[in-house]
């Protein structure tokens, strides 16, 4: 082993996005931080890469809409080089053979349903004033459950307060749904089935939830508490994809002195008289440093990294029962043209397509996941980042990147290394029963399952927010009761992942909140 | 022996030692132990106390739950699981250990036998697998409950290893307190221990359950024998009272199967300071534990009483003034002793040896009941402790 590094206050595994916020975040507070990642690019799993020679995606990320507008002004991420090559995506669901409902469009809309058209803008106004209550505590330390501690009883009055702040009758309604499924929302707000097959769908969207899953509908105003130039619920596509966005948190990161290491994967953390003292990497070199952040999923992070000889019986049952296998795969089109059907849809470049078997055929679609086979035309949610950014594919050419619900992780019969084409055949087939032609243009494809995911972004259940996002994983309760703000039993070890609260996204949120966790740390506790 | 079916329709398994105790059981005095059935008092409690301490008894404990530990990190592990430093616990050495959840609260209590380099058997009262299959997460170690494969008789008494020598078992002369020795008699297989539950010479035997009743006539074979005593649990319950030992479920709750968190008690509010090392590597519980002495120590201590007068002092409430500040566990006249004993929890300022509190005892005369206010003083335990248990 190589002698130690010169002594860091915070080393921080891993350069997915949360990593380098908090990066960002340590480094403008005056505290000496390296970041440490293991590819040879930042990003974490929206990680920019080439999945066919010229074409560019951003792994898993295909739509940023949950980014904390605080985080971008903050850390002045404009400044970086973020930029939209959209900023409010335009939703069509579609019907095949290229028809499509425009779900933003009222006229259209009106033509299938008048009462949806009437009541959807209303539902999403009542979604967006809900979200409004919750979105502020997505961005403090959630509260635990001590009732000695006076800021712990501040923090859940102030989020009481601003549930009662929406009115007795919004309280009541949000109250009421908060805990519901999305189907029996949908049902009740609804009568066109693509609609309510395509709110449903976002509702669900990286978790293993059916419609028809409890808390659902939390999931659902998790979504839209993002918001995109202060517009609560729009979807973005960055110009260069997500992955700009995460060069644009390194550069800001970097900018305020953080050290950012690729090809520097992280072999384990340092432990000396039960205190976290640095991390040392797979070639052996040691870093020391007065606090470990881990980016990490929370398995890996306190179970590979960290090691169970240094924690609690029960809290290491806990962190095992944490629920993480993903449900969401990513399938990549390399398409040397787009066919006839995709150029006479609407605003394509401003855009996304979902794909869905309508309300009961979502709930369908969930069995995959359920019994672990390889799923039969599961639902999509597809954009053509290229028609607003052509620099993402050799000219004229276009990527096609689709979130594919209800992949399972593993397969009850079998493995994926043998399905795995069958499936990509199944999806691209399934792509061109909706947009005819698009099947002639493919020139290159990449399918990642969850558990390629996992593999290829040391993702930890190839889950989109490292962990499902349910009533009993968030909040006080994300990831391990009692151990919710960031800090880990072991002293100096922190999480700051979407394990952690609020969870998955790209928000920036568990970084920021972890970053002040240490720097408030830092401030108490006399250097070493 | 199918034993799943038999425990259905009986309810309670008998032991393998079932056909000799039954028709000696006068009483038919049955009690609960973890799915088996166990005699309370086979005749007279006096007999079988005078025993314990005079002669010879034989207590059935086939009921005790055993795991046996295997693995290249069988060593690791246990010094995870407990509290006490077991990388020292030498091969043929038995350690009594304790281990804790992550709040530093006492699971349960027992003793280790270590068999070989990588041969642990960990004999406990209650049921503990799941606790001990979590500890072992990522530890390369096996964890098999054994109980079903082992039955076992305490022999316990200032006669016992007489006994033992009469039915040929030579190895039991030489063994030093806190040992084991592992013989062959006769085609059985047996773990010889010196350990015991009564705070008097004695021995423990553990063996194949195909192999109890010859190893029971055997015993009762012996010259010994008139002085050999089947004894039951309530008779036992008094020589551990004398000795000083606690009882999970009666002295204190396991922390595992405590409803009410208030109810679960560390080390140091169970007096088993000596066998937490925060030396040794991480355990469960142990920063816990630090944070408790930080914070100024345990809450609760537990402490043997010197009652006044001659009345038990079953559950009794402990007060200061008009202040209550604990409450008695376990208590009996102690006839070896010729002392009122109790062994008690109280508030921690309270446990201090020579501390005097009163102590409010309810007797019931008929159907008259009498409330007596008396002294109780802390005192030292074990309150029975003779020389010849050592030697």
């Amino acid at each position: 082993m190589s002698a130690a590094s010169s002594n860091y206050d915070v080393a921080i595994i891993g350069g997915g996005h949360n990593g380098l916020v908090a990066a960002a975040c340590l480094a403008r507070a005056g505290i000496k931080t390296i970041l440490l990642e293991a590819a040879d690019a930042v990003g974490g799993a929206a990680r920019g890469y080439e999945f066919h020679p010229g074409f560019k995606v951003s792994g898993c990320a295909q739509i940023l809409n949950l980014l904390r507008p605080e985080i971008v002004d903050a850390l002045r991420l404009g400044d970086h080089g973020l930029r939209y090559a959209a900023s409010d995506l335009a939703t069509l669901s579609l019907l095949g053979d290229g028809q499509y409902l425009a779900l933003d469009d009222k006229a259209a809309l009106a033509q299938v349903s008048a009462a949806d058209a009437e009541n959807l803008p209303d539902f999403r106004r009542r979604m967006i004033r809900y979200a409004n209550a919750l979105a502020p505590s997505l961005l403090r330390q959630a509260p635990r459950m001590d009732f000695a501690n006076r800021a712990n009883v501040w923090e859940l009055a102030r989020f009481g307060l601003r549930i009662r702040m929406l009115g007795r009758r919004d309280m009541r309604e949000l109250l009421r749904i908060i805990g519901m499924n999305a189907y029996d929302l949908v049902t009740d707000e609804f009568e066109n089935e693509t609609l309510k097959a395509s709110i449903a769908l976002d509702a669900v969207m990286g978790n293993f939830m059916g419609p028809r899953s409890p808390n659902s509908v939390y999931t659902y105003l998790y979504r839209m508490a993002g918001s995109t130039n202060g517009n609560r619920g729009a979807l973005a596509l960055p110009a260069g994809g997500v992955a700009a966005v995460m060069q644009a948190l390194a550069a800001a990161a970097r900018s305020a002195g953080a050290e950012i290491r690729t090809g520097s994967p992280v072999a384990r953390v340092l432990v000396k008289d039960e205190r976290a003292t640095g991390v040392v990497l797979d070639d052996g070199t040691e870093i020391a440093s007065r606090i470990v952040l881990s980016n990490a999923d929370p398995k890996t992070s306190l179970l590979n990294l960290l090691g169970p000889e240094h924690l609690d019986t029960e809290f290491v049952r806990r962190t095992r029962h944490f629920r993480d296998r993903g449900t969401t795969a990513k399938l990549h089109l390399a398409l040397d043209a787009l066919p006839d059907s995709l150029r006479n849809l609407p605003k394509q470049g401003q855009a996304r397509f979902l794909l869905t078997p309508g309300l009961l055929g979502l709930e369908r679609a969930f069995d995959a996941c359920k019994y672990r086979t390889v799923p039969d035309a599961p639902p999509m949610e597809i954009v053509i980042p290229t028609l607003s950014d052509p620099s993402l594919a050799p000219e004229g050419k276009h990527v096609l990147s689709a979130n594919v619900q209800y992949v399972p992780y593993a397969l009850a019969e079998g493995n994926w290394d043998g399905a795995r084409a069958k499936l990509r055949e199944g999806l691209i087939a399934s792509i061109d029963t909706q947009l005819p032609g698009i099947k002639d243009r493919i020139v290159g494809a990449e399918l990642l399952t969850p558990a390629d995911i996992e593999a290829k972004f040391r993702l930890g259940g190839g889950h989109w927010h490292q962990g499902e996002i349910s009533l009993d994983q968030i909040w006080t309760l994300r990831p391990v009761p009692g151990f919710v703000q960031y800090r880990m039993p072991v002293a100096g070890f922190y999480l700051c992942g979407a394990g952690t609260h609020p969870g998955g996204g790209i928000t920036g949120a568990p970084g920021w909140n972890a970053a002040q966790a240490v720097i408030a740390d830092l401030k108490t506790e006399p250097t070493r | 022996m199918s034993a799943l079916k038999g425990h259905i329709a009986q309810n309670l398994l008998p032991t393998p030692f079932y056909e000799r105790v039954l028709p000696l059981n006068l009483n038919h005095s049955w009690e609960r132990w973890e799915g088996y059935l166990s005699v309370g008092c086979f005749d007279n409690i006096e007999r079988e106390y005078t025993a314990i301490r005079n002669a010879v008894s034989v207590y059935d404990i086939s009921p005790m739950t055993q795991y046996r530990i295997g693995g290249a990190d069988a060593t690791r592990f246990l010094d995870r699981l407990m509290t006490r430093d077991m990388t020292k616990v030498a091969i043929g050495q038995v350690a009594y250990a304790i281990w804790c959840d992550d709040d530093g609260k006492v699971v349960e209590d027992g003793t280790v036998f270590r068999l070989g380099e990588r041969d642990y058997l960990i004999n406990v009262q209650e049921q503990n697998l799941s606790w001990f299959q979590d500890t072992a997460f990522q530890y390369d170690v096996s964890i098999a409950d054994v109980t079903e494969e082992l039955c076992g008789l305490s022999i316990q008494g200032p006669l016992s290893r007489q006994g033992l020598e009469q039915i040929g078992l030579k190895d039991v002369t030489a063994l030093k307190f806190f040992r084991l020795v592992q013989v062959e008699l006769d085609g059985m297989k047996i773990i010889l221990t010196r350990t015991g539950f009564t705070g008097d010479l004695g021995f423990e035997v553990y063996l194949r359950p195909e192999h109890a009743l010859a190893f029971w006539d055997r015993l009762m074979a012996t010259k010994l024998s008139p002085r050999i005593v089947p004894t039951g649990s309530h008779a036992l319950n008094l020589a551990r009272i004398e000795a000083g030992f606690l009882q999970v479920n009666t002295d204190f709750i396991g922390s595992e199967r405590c409803q009410r968190h208030s109810q679960r008690r560390s080390p140091f509010e169970l007096g088993f300071e000596r066998l937490v090392n925060f030396k040794k590597p991480y355990f469960v519980g142990k920063r816990a534990l630090l944070r408790e002495q930080a914070a100024g120590g345990p809450r609760w201590r537990t402490v043997g009483l010197d009652v006044t007068g001659n009345k038990p002092a079953d559950g009794s409430l402990l007060y200061d003034g008009n202040r209550e500040i604990g409450r008695v566990t376990s208590a009996m006249w102690s006839p070896t002793c010729k002392r009122n004993l109790a062994i008690a929890t109280v508030e921690a300022e309270y446990g201090a040896l020579g501390r005097t509190m009163q102590v409010d005892i309810w007797v019931t005369k008929e159907l008259r009941i009498e409330k007596r206010l008396v002294s109780g003083r802390v005192v030292e335990r074990p309150f029975y402790n003779p020389p010849h248990r050592l030697t």
